[in-house]
């Protein structure tokens, strides 16, 4: 039990920090930046307590913003998919999911793309929907959170397969 | 009574979705207003001092840019230094009245469009809000929020940014602001059509506010059109920074800024 809360702090912290200083300053083709912190989201054991599973999840958010000067918009997207993410567990990993029983280290590959895909494209579009903020700019808005979730995506699977491995 | 306690007890996940939802949401709308989103920066201590440290390693990568930067200048300040070295006349009407203080740049952004940069001077380095931030080449930004060791700058390139500049070649002034599309071009408007421009016309500061001394250094004109009513202009400038890659800028302190609020006070 231990293990895993210093675990969870370890993992929010370097997320943080891994987001704020370098993920932040990548500007690939100009403007694209991925959001890796939403891995501790997407990542976070299924549990009972949601109610301090969408409260980390705001709070990471909510600090990622202080950082990088954002208003309320990374806590906002962050505690949308916090709270929606068990409809989107059920819809992935199907029976799994139902027995409260489900390890994502043990889960298909497939099945792992198609949960990241929906709520980083749903993630990216809030927040990039706070950032312009500007209804007439919906076109930006999905194409930046689009390409910006590709980004994303590929980093998250990425990290996942680093350091998945090391617990076998 | 008993039915909503129930209820609350019920649906205490959602409640406290929302409650946290609708509070980011408040934070958000805020930071879209000027002179609102102080409450919550990077210019606090801890954010600070994070990226302080890791500035402290990633400042080597631009040790050449920089130092470029410096000689250039150093040369220009020379130039000047030997072609007034006969004609030094002082008035004291047109006294000195500004303070530069140096500073570095710990965190800059460009991609969004409400940009901030948190720089390495604060309250403890007498910096204050409404200071003006420039480099060697031209404007960065004004400073919006400060802690005791660092301060938050409002970039140029943000959606709130207003400075008063001027044409250099005929004086007339306008406000530059930014459309949050490309980092190296802002726009200046409320400029007559009367007013005759041509490409490559220099901008800078009018010293109309306390912020900035006058004719800073801003951009030049990359091509200008009219409005829907056509009857003021919308010229996009190009910067002379590259505000991609700013690490050594000058904090601009007036020291007649108190003096010049206290006149306003009493005018109102």
């Amino acid at each position: 039990m231990n293990n895993r809360v210093l675990k969870t702090i370890l993992s929010f912290i370097g997320l943080v920090l891994l987001q704020v200083i370098v993920c932040s300053n990548i500007n690939f083709l100009g403007d694209l930046n991925p959001f890796v912190y939403v891995i501790f989201i997407l990542l976070y054991p299924v549990t009972k307590n949601r109610l301090l599973y969408v409260f980390l999840s705001f709070l990471l958010g909510f600090t990622i913003d202080i950082f990088l000067d954002s208003g309320g918009m990374h806590a906002a997207a962050s505690v949308v998919i916090a709270y929606i993410r068990p409809l989107f567990l059920k819809f992935s990993f199907g029976a799994a999911y139902d027995y409260q029983s489900i390890k994502f280290s043990n889960t298909d590959f497939s099945q792992r793309i198609v949960y990241f895909l929906f709520l980083i494209v749903i993630h990216h579009f809030i927040l990039f929907s706070l950032v312009l903020f500007d209804q007439n700019k919906i076109v930006l808005i999905l194409q930046q959170a689009l390409y910006s979730s590709i980004f994303t995506l590929i980093i998250c699977l990425l990290l996942t397969s680093l350091f998945s491995k090391k617990e076998t | 009574m008993q039915q909503l306690f129930n209820f609350f007890i019920k649906n205490k996940t959602f409640v406290l979705f929302l409650l946290l939802f609708s509070y980011a949401l408040s934070l958000t709308i805020q930071s879209h207003e000027y002179h609102r989103s102080k409450f919550l920066n990077s210019s606090n201590q801890i954010t600070g001092s994070i990226y302080g440290t890791f500035h402290s390693i990633t400042q080597y990568f631009n040790l050449k840019h920089e130092n470029r930067l410096l000689l250039e200048e150093n040369s220009r300040l020379k130039m000047m230094v030997f072609s007034h070295e006969d004609s030094v006349a002082v008035d004291s009407v047109l006294e000195y009245k500004y303070d530069l203080h140096p500073s570095l740049v710990y965190k800059n952004s460009y991609a969004l469009p409400n940009n901030y940069l948190t720089l390495n001077k604060g309250e403890n380095d007498s910096i204050k809000e409404d200071y003006g931030v420039i480099t060697s080449k031209g404007i960065v930004g004004i400073i919006d929020a400060t802690s005791k060791n660092y301060s938050r700058v409002l970039s140029i390139l943000n959606t709130n940014s207003r400075i008063n500049v001027k044409l250099k070649k005929t004086n007339y002034f306008g406000i530059l602001s930014w459309d949050g599309k490309s980092p190296e071009i802002t726009q200046l408007k409320d400029v007559q059509d009367l007013v005759e421009l041509s490409i490559g016309d220099t901008i800078v500061t009018s010293g109309y506010s306390s912020t900035f001394p006058p004719n800073i250094p801003v951009g030049t004109i990359d091509s200008y059109r009219l409005n829907d009513t056509e009857d003021l202009y919308i010229i996009d400038v190009k910067l002379f920074n590259d505000m991609k890659n700013l690490e050594h800028v000058y904090i601009i302190k007036n020291t007649d800024i108190n003096e010049l609020k206290a006149l306003n006070l009493s005018d109102e």
